[in-house]
């Protein structure tokens, strides 16, 4: 690929994060270091001298580092499970990875604190304290490291592992010696989004961290939408600017050294089914981390849906989400709210992987010299930028003609867009990267055109790791993450909205019906992540 | 090229057994499946344009210009909006809603601006280029910081003159006041009664240690009930001038943290996780809510007032009021004036107690049966005038934050 095809290739992403990134980013600091149209860094270095904002930095980067950390302990094994083996309610299971990702973070607090809080099932009041944080970032990040090292696994070639073992390597160090060292770059891809999501914590830390633990996104938030006090609001934006940059930088290194080309394997043929009692016993471990990770806390959603005020078991609030008895502006049909989610959504995917396919495919062509693993790394920042700095700064910088896109309903789908792009460039790259050259090389030499070459060669073996991106980018904006939360929009709920209006006022109808639609929010993400995983580039190996 | 195919064993080997038909849609070959989400786009395209961009909004007549005339007749002429920028908790019946539009021809178009902190600061960032005509949900504790950025054009509404004379209003009418509600500290009956227990019905009861562990706050700096209850102890213990660790409200506080008080982010989160009263039944009977609150849980409203099954504590009520001002360069000033001249009518009034638990400011509306009977508000709320709160508010956070991080 020439220079000039991968400059092509990345100039409409940077061109859509250049207007929909960084100007609001840069308008929003901008007012807050420049007041009076002279620059004015002060903000800056109070921010780095004051005692408490340091305290703040050191908890924020060594609770992410450990929640990264602990959630690459938990869910690489899970990722082996869906790599090696195949088993009854694998596609399910597979898809319902996802759920954590879409619950508005109240919810999650809720289903959490009714297992670890302090009338909860286990008995122990973790709530306030730091490892209610680091269980909440492994609920939410557990699907990053096994959907997407889980992905990549199954897509390698057995061969050369069985070559070791049949050249006398036990087990594990075949494992040690072939495997880890091919599944480095998605791991450190896996690592790099479950950082940048902890580093960047909001929610998790407000709601089961107490009032002591605070990360910097926490004091972004208050001074920004609290106290507008804008100019220590853009120095801690730098502060936290420079530690992801800093972040990305070491795993853009990470990937570039250690991606190694692969002849691509059908996948279904590395699954073997569970035989023998080691296998059984790593399949029944596995699925017990989830069962308690994930099942438990959820469960005790829809036990809360189905419990009438006396006691016994009813479908009442389910059949009250499409009542309005007192005729009011703030009742949302379901159907309404399904609706406003999905068509939010889809947009927002397709926007995404187009935006984020155009980008990888430029990233990991060969050619053109080094130093790409800088744009890389630049092009992750949304990622691991506060929501509410974006989100404020929207509303400077897209708020008078030629583009006043704050009544538009394009600017949902677009802010949610800029947050899963990272994940499709992150989860496509690696894929890319292990795509033998000769394998286009032959095709071309065989008279292919590049554009039948891209449909024919790198479609097909990047299909896989193109649909954990979809599937993670619509349960991105389908959660509502993004800046648009902190952005005064013309009322068109989706469903996180609605379960939010429901959490906000007091009463059983309106608790119970929180807990219904948040049970119907998790059936809907199970059906359309299994639907997105089946739409594949012809020839795309399955399981 | 080739005619894609579906692998044999993508469905085959499916270990969810759906129907032949869900089979065939989800087997999806590529080509459709693109067609699909294409398809998909353009529809969402479609509607994403419609309700925003209306030419209608831009072209009234009665925006032209800086001076604001009603037209006769106080009709509109037609496709005349008038956009609301409310907080969340905004919710009004549709019905009454479309009186107003029978009446003015003009239709009410709102727009929601996160918590009531957020929205105003959402509003001062874009003063003078505002989203919407009228804003409504800023309350007195908000009021300095949007007068200092001359957020509003003054109006005085003739409904005035039928609100009630305890509530607070603007003397210059930037803002007019449209609701009032209490914060108070609200208890779970049976808890008390099941322990032989008296509810405590002071403040000085709930820093007694035989009420240890029974309360959570929320925290002040992030929650308005949370602030409303900070401000009542300021009312209440005195010490506002002190910016001292002495000041005699903090020293309560610092009795109430010795007592085991618990506090949470958010009012969500203390009354549906921790408190015992509510349908997420949690851990501590005493919670920071809305004096409205306890209607909210009645399932039965021929209960007597003594058995209903949560209560609030008349004498931890703190007021807070919630005011509509006319934003300075609204499109649809007059329609603005006239929104703000029916949020005060009977008809607006007497919904606000059902639709956001608060009570109506027009001395003519009435309580609904069940508000009469089980959430009167409180006789003698306490109040900070919204000046001392202004000046003095960041202070206090910082006290209250020395104190609880």
């Amino acid at each position: 690929m020439t220079l000039r095809a991968r400059w092509g290739l990345l100039a409409v992403p940077l061109a859509f994060l250049g207007v929909f990134f960084v100007w609001p980013v840069v308008a929003i600091v901008g007012r807050g270091l420049r007041p009076d149209g002279a620059w004015d860094l002060s903000p800056i270095g109070d921010v780095v001298t004051d005692p408490v904002i340091r305290q703040v930095a050191w908890f924020t980067l060594w609770q992410a580092v450990l929640s990264t950390v602990l959630t690459l302990v938990v869910g690489l094994p899970g990722a082996a499970l869906f790599a090696r083996y195949s088993f009854a309610g694998k596609r399910v299971i597979w898809a319902a990875l996802v759920v954590p990702f879409v619950l508005p973070t109240v919810v999650v607090g809720i289903a959490f604190l009714g297992v670890i809080g302090p009338s909860g099932s286990l008995g122990v009041d973790l709530s306030g304290t730091v490892w209610a944080i680091l269980l909440a970032h492994l609920f939410f990040n557990y699907a990053v490291v096994v959907r997407t090292v889980g992905g990549f696994w199954a897509s390698l070639d057995a061969g050369p592992v069985e070559a070791a073992e049949v050249l006398g390597a036990s087990p594990r160090r075949a494992f040690r010696e072939v495997t880890w060292p091919l599944l480095r770059p998605a791991v450190a891809a896996a690592a790099s989004i479950v950082f940048l999501f902890t580093f960047t914590s909001f929610g998790v830390v407000l709601i089961l961290g107490g009032v002591r633990n605070r990360t910097l996104e926490v004091e972004i938030f208050d001074q920004t939408a609290r106290f507008l006090r804008l100019d220590v609001a853009a120095g801690l934006a730098v502060v936290q600017l420079v530690f992801v940059v800093v972040a990305l930088a070491w795993f853009a290194r990470t990937q570039q050294r250690r991606a190694v080309p692969l002849r691509p394997a059908a996948a279904a043929t590395n699954a073997s089914p569970v035989r023998g009692w080691r296998a059984r016993s790593f399949v029944a471990a596995n699925l017990l981390v989830m069962t308690l990770l994930l099942v438990v806390p959820l469960a005790t959603l829809v036990t809360r849906s189905l419990r009438a005020p006396d006691g016994g078991w009813s479908a009442q609030y389910y059949r009250a989400l499409s009542t309005n008895p007192r005729g009011s502006t703030a009742f949302v049909p379901p159907v309404d709210a399904i609706a406003n989610s999905l068509a939010f959504a889809a947009v927002a995917t397709v926007l995404a992987v187009v935006l984020g396919g155009l980008a990888a495919w430029g990233i990991a062509g060969r050619g053109g010299g080094g130093g790409w693993q800088w744009i890389d790394a630049g092009l992750m920042v949304p990622l691991g930028t506060s929501a509410v700095t974006v989100g404020f700064g929207f509303l400077l910088a897209l708020a008078r003609p030629p583009l006043d896109l704050r009544d538009s309903l394009w600017l949902v789908p677009i802010a949610h867009a800029v947050v899963a792009m990272p994940f499709v460039i992150r989860l496509l790259v690696p894929a890319l990267r292990a795509i033998e050259p000769g394998l286009r090389e032959a095709a071309a030499v065989m008279g292919a055109s590049p554009a039948r070459v891209w449909r024919e060669v790198d479609l097909p073996l990047v299909g896989r790791a193109l649909a954990a991106a979809a599937g993670f980018a619509f349960a991105v904006s389908l959660g509502e993450f993004g800046a648009t939360v902190f952005l005064a929009q013309v009322d068109r709920p989706t469903l996180p909205v609605a379960i939010y209006r429901f959490l906000s006022r007091p009463g059983p109808d309106q608790f119970g019906q929180a807990m219904a639609l948040s049970t119907v929010l998790m059936l809907l993400t199970v059906m359309v992540v299994l639907i997105i995983d089946r739409v594949r580039p012809p020839g795309t190996v399955e399981f | 090229m080739n005619e894609p195919q579906i692998p044999a064993d993508s469905v085959a080997d499916s270990v969810v057994r759906v129907p032949n038909t869900l089979a065939r849609a989800t087997g999806i070959p590529w080509r459709r499946a693109a067609l699909v989400l294409l398809a998909l786009f353009a529809l969402v395209g479609a509607a994403c344009s419609s309700p925003a961009d209306d030419a209608a909004r831009s072209g009234g007549a009665a925006a032209v210009g800086p001076a604001v005339s009603t037209p006769e007749g106080g009709r509109f002429p037609d496709g005349t909006t008038v956009r609301l920028l409310a907080h969340d908790s905004f919710a009004m019946s549709e019905q009454v809603l479309d009186q107003f539009t029978q009446t003015t021809n003009a239709k009410v178009e709102v727009v929601l601006g996160g918590d009531a902190g957020v929205m105003v600061n959402q509003a001062v960032l874009t003063a003078g280029n505002p989203q919407a005509d009228v804003l409504f949900g800023i309350d007195d504790n908000l009021l300095g910081r949007a007068f200092a950025a001359d957020l509003f054009v003054p109006y005085a509404s003739t409904g005035l003159a039928d609100v009630l004379a305890t509530v607070s209003r603007d003397p210059e009418n930037r803002v007019t006041p449209i609701d009032y509600g209490d914060v108070c500290i609200n208890y779970d009956r049976a808890w008390f009664r099941d322990r032989g227990l008296p509810v405590p019905t002071t403040f000085e009861a709930l820093a007694d240690p035989a009420y240890k562990d029974l309360l959570v706050v929320q925290d002040p700096s992030a929650s308005s009930p949370g602030l409303a209850f900070l401000l009542a102890t300021v009312a209440r213990f005195g010490g506002a001038d002190n910016d001292a660790t002495d000041a005699a409200w903090l020293a309560y506080w610092q009795q109430l943290e010795d007592n085991g008080v618990k506090v949470v982010d958010s009012w969500e989160t203390a009354y549906y996780t921790e408190f015992s009263g509510s349908s997420g039944q949690g851990p501590r009977p005493l919670v920071v809510s809305y004096g409205s609150s306890p209607v909210a849980e009645i399932t039965d409203p021929s209960l007597p007032v003594d058995q209903t099954p949560t209560g609030s504590v008349e004498a931890t009520c703190s007021r807070q009021t919630e005011f509509a001002g006319v934003l300075r360069g609204a499109a649809q000033p007059a329609a603005a004036q006239a929104l703000i001249d029916f949020m005060l009518t009977v008809a607006f009034q007497e919904q606000v107690p059902e639709q956001m638990y608060v009570y109506p400011v027009n001395s003519a509306a009435t309580l609904p049966p069940t508000w009469a009977t089980f959430a009167q508000p409180a006789p003698q709320p306490w109040v900070v005038p919204a000046t001392t709160v202004d000046t003095r508010r960041d202070t206090w956070l910082q006290q209250w934050s020395g104190l609880f991080r």
